[in-house]
This record gives structure tokens, C-alpha cells and sequence, in this order.
């Protein structure tokens, strides 16, 4: 194999989306990974395949993030073809749950503007308390109703990532762990120098920033404007159990192994990623309140882990205007999406007759 | 079933307490941690994971997971957390617990 026309920087769920779709295009593609001290939001996240919500605001991340969902099925079947594993794709609906009538009020508006957005393409039911609680034994009398949507649902997150690793590698990907890249130099006429920490040189056609929040420093080098920021979320893991929970919610969810996560905070605390005590009880207290049966199940672990957010909170898919060969590509729900980032993304990358419009989600939006 | 325990308890004269083991006596010595306790008694599995394979304490000090029983209705416990009581109802561990599971306590 020549040497590879594409170097991916940033071995997450994002870069590694990204790769195996250029290879299933036909492209050779490296991916240059950094080290287990890094933030990797990629082994930290919730595992959601998730519509609701996401764009309410913003309609192309609306449909965008509807074109995922939709693409899913397809994807994780890919996957498993690919390395063998199952991702366990599980996208039987979705339950956001209150216990706050106000706030869910205010969540059933949003949908309601994120439907005009996506038309067909989408559905919620809003359920009130006691509806819900004819519909699903469990649910807590705090409970105040929940928004529902058929198209969610979830993934196992770190067999998903292990998934896209041995998909990558099968094709002929080339992923090279703690491999830092330190500085990137663009060439006068195209082409780019990449020195990593070791301070080992490699040259690239083309260089793919998806280094997640490493991405901070990196993007100014090639001329990005876009500025990341960490956002903390903290998560539960119970111990496993022997029954399957009626639902899944984007704060409470059952892992296909047993066990329970329990997540959905958000922090601004800087690149600190610890949990917190009192982060970890609210937690708990919204499970048991969610499904009071949880009550006495044990909690085994506890993490925090950061969220790669742009200024707005959407994805970000930019080729640099200063150096032409490089792309910026980055977003927070790197999980939904990835089932866009291993196709529609490569031919706007490859720049086929078939790519989508992706033009909203250039940087230019945060032009001065 | 009841293979010979291959670990020696050390001679002291320490009071023992008595507790049952999927209702069977067991004797200890007080003071010992129940895991302790399960592996003076006998090498059996003291647990079996979702896939049938027995285990039995391994690390004694809480990491591996491999010691978990029932314990007075508590599933999922340690038993190298805890230390042996007269009258403790322990039962083996079998798969995973189920989610009303401390149903007294
Ligand atoms: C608590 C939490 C819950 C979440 N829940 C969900 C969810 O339910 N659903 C969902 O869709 N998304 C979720 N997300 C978001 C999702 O996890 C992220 O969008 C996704 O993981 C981002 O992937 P990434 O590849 O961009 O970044 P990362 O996972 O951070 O990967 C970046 C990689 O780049 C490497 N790197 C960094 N700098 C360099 C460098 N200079 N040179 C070489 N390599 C470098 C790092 O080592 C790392 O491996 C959640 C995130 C968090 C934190
Ligand atoms: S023996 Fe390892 S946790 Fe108890």
C-alpha cells in the first residue's frame, strides 16, 4: 500500500466515522490517534441514537440528525458485517421523562417547532403522568408525563467504538495509537507536514481534523476560526440486572449487558472531567424518581467525561479557506451521527454530484 | 457437592458464629471476612456469572467482583467486604440479580 492520501487526526468515534467511510469510497486513509491521557468523549458518552430536541432551532441539524436516524439500521448492520460485532442497535423509541410540568411544557414546544422543521420524517407523542403510567408499570408517581419519539434509541458505546476500530482495520485502515500530532505545516502548493510529539514526521495530502477537543489547538494552525469548548457531563453505572427496564430515556437507560446508566448533566468546568458528589446524587434521585425500583439497585461506577461543543452547539464541517486540504469535522452526539459521517460526509468530502447541501454547518457562522 | 477446602484456617481460639449457606450451618471463626469464611468451608463456586461459569472469591479486597452472594436478601454483595455474623443468610449467586431483588431488607 502507497502511502495513505488521507490522514485523519483523531481516533474517536468521529475520525473513525469518517474513515471508514472513505475507505468503503475507496480512499486510503490513516488515522493518527492520540494517547489514553487525552479527553476522549468517544469512551465516556451515553450511547444514544437520539432525535429529540437535537435542532429544534436549527432546522439542517434537524434533518440532518433525522438522516441519521433513519440511517442507522443500515450502518449497524454494516458494522457487524465489517468486524463481526453487534453494536446492539436498539431504536424501539424513545422517552425524554419530567418531573417538572413547566419544563415540559417547554420541551413539547420545542418539538413541536422541531417538527415543522422535518415534517413526516418525524413524530412525538407528549404523555401525561398518569397516561404513561397505564402504559408502562414502574413509572414514578413524580413523574409528570414524558415526550416520546419512535426513532430513538441506543447503541452500546464502547462496543460501538470497538466496532468502528476493527471495521477501519479490516478495510485497510491504518489506526496508529499515541500518535500526538504536535504542529501541522501546510506546503505552498498543497500537501501538509504533520509532526507528532515523538517528533516523528509524516506527510499528508490531505488532513482531517477530528481530534475531538484536541481539536482546540489544531484548528487555529490551519486557518479554522471555530473555537471548542469541554462541556461536563456526569454519569452512573449500576450494577447489572437480570430484567430489561420498559423504556429507553435519555437520562435513564439499560446497557444491553444489564446495567444501568443514568446520565445527562452538563457543567462548564474547564478540562476538569471528575464527578461530583452531589452531581452523582441528583442523579440517582432522578432514576428512582423516573422508576423507583431502582432504589436498591447499587450504583458500581461513576465518571464524568467532556462533550466537544462549537460555539452553537452544532456540528461543524469545514474546509479551510487559507489551506484547501484541510477539513475541519467536529460535533457533539458523535454517536447519532456517525451513521451520516460514514456516508453523506464522504461525498461532500469527495465532492460527488450526490452531496448533500452542508454549507449551514460551516464555520463562517461564527464570523465576526 | 463439597469439595475440600485447599485453604488452612489458622489455629486461634477466636469464638466462632454460625450461618447458613443456601441453608446449610457453616462455622467460622469470628471476625473473618465472609469470604474468608466461604473459602475455608469449600472451594465451590460461590457464584455463577449469566453464563454459567462458577466462581469464587479471588482478590479479597473488593476489585474483581468474583465473591458476590446474597446476603440476608441483599444480592450481589461481597463477601470480602463483609464480615461473617451469626445468623447470616447467605445463598449463592446465580446469573444476574433481578431488579426487586432486596426484597427483605
Ligand atoms: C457524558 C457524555 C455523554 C454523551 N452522550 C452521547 C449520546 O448519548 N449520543 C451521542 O450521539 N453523543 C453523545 N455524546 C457525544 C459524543 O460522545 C461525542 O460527540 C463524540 O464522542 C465525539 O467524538 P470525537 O471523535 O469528535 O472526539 P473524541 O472521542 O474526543 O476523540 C478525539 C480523539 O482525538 C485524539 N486526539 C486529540 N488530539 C489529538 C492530536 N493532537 N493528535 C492526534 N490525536 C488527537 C484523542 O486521543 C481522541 O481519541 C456524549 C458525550 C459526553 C461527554
Ligand atoms: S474477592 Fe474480589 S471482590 Fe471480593
Amino acid at each position: 500500500m502507497g502511502q495513505p492520501e488521507i490522514t485523519i487526526i483523531g481516533g474517536g468515534v468521529v475520525g473513525l466515522s469518517v474513515a471508514l467511510g472513505l475507505l468503503q469510497a475507496g480512499h486510503r486513509v490513516r488515522v493518527l490517534d492520540g494517547a489514553d491521557s487525552d479527553a476522549r468523549a468517544s469512551q465516556g458518552n451515553f450511547g444514544l441514537v437520539w432525535g429529540q430536541g437535537k435542532g429544534w432551532d436549527f432546522a439542517p441539524y434537524a434533518n440532518w440528525t433525522v438522516d441519521a436516524l433513519a440511517a442507522w439500521p443500515a450502518f449497524s448492520k454494516t458494522l457487524k458485517e465489517l468486524s463481526g460485532l453487534d453494536v446492539a442497535l436498539d431504536q424501539s423509541g424513545g422517552f425524554e421523562f419530567f418531573t417538572d410540568q413547566r419544563e415540559m411544557d417547554e420541551f413539547s414546544a420545542m418539538l413541536n417547532t422541531q417538527q415543522a422543521h422535518v415534517g413526516e420524517r418525524f413524530s412525538h407523542e407528549v404523555l401525561d403522568g398518569d397516561d404513561l403510567r397505564s402504559q408502562m408499570s414502574g413509572i414514578g408517581p413524580n413523574v409528570v408525563g414524558a415526550t416520546f419519539s419512535r426513532m430513538d434509541g441506543h447503541v452500546n458505546p464502547l462496543r460501538f467504538l470497538r466496532a468502528l476500530r476493527v471495521a477501519v482495520t479490516k478495510l485497510g485502515g491504518q489506526i496508529t495509537s499515541d500518535a500526538h500530532v504536535a504542529k501541522i505545516a501546510a506546503h505552498q502548493q498543497g500537501g501538509f507536514d504533520l509532526t507528532l510529539t515523538n517528533d516523528d514526521k509524516l506527510g499528508a495530502d490531505k488532513v482531517l481534523l477530528c481530534a475531538g477537543l484536541g481539536a482546540m489547538t489544531l484548528a487555529s494552525d490551519l486557518g479554522f476560526r471555530t473555537k471548542i469548548r469541554p462541556q461536563r457531563g456526569e454519569l452512573l453505572i449500576t450494577e447489572k440486572l437480570g430484567e430489561r427496564l420498559p423504556f429507553i430515556s435519555s437520562t435513564v437507560r439499560q446497557v444491553d449487558e444489564g446495567g444501568v446508566q443514568i446520565g445527562g448533566t452538563k457543567a462548564d468546568a474547564g478540562m476538569d472531567d471528575s464527578e461530583t458528589l452531589d452531581v452523582m446524587a441528583g442523579l440517582a434521585r432522578h432514576a428512582v424518581d423516573v422508576f423507583p425500583a431502582l432504589a436498591s439497585v447499587r450504583v458500581i461506577r461513576a465518571w464524568g467525561a467532556l462533550r466537544v461543543m462549537s460555539p452553537d452547539g452544532y456540528p461543524v464541517y469545514a474546509q479551510s479557506t487559507q489551506h484547501p486540504g484541510a477539513y475541519l469535522i467536529t460535533c457533539h452526539s458523535g454517536v447519532t451521527l456517525a451513521s451520516m459521517h460514514a456516508s453523506r460526509l464522504v461525498d461532500w468530502i469527495d465532492e460527488t454530484s450526490s452531496a448533500p447541501n452542508l454549507e449551514p454547518f460551516d464555520e463562517h457562522r461564527f464570523a465576526l | 457437592m463439597n469439595i475440600a477446602s485447599r485453604f488452612n484456617v489458622l489455629p486461634d481460639d477466636r469464638q466462632t458464629v454460625q450461618f447458613t449457606l443456601d441453608g446449610e450451618i457453616v462455622t467460622a471463626k469470628q471476625g473473618i471476612s465472609l469470604a474468608a469464611a466461604l473459602l475455608a468451608q469449600s472451594g465451590t463456586a460461590s457464584r455463577q456469572t449469566v453464563n454459567g461459569a462458577g466462581r469464587t472469591a479471588f482478590c479479597m479486597m473488593g476489585v474483581c467482583f468474583d465473591c458476590m452472594v446474597n446476603v440476608d436478601g441483599v444480592p450481589n454483595t461481597q463477601a470480602c467486604m463483609v464480615t461473617v455474623r451469626d445468623g447470616m443468610r447467605v445463598t449463592r449467586q446465580i446469573g444476574l440479580r433481578p431488579l426487586e431483588g432486596s426484597n427483605d431488607v
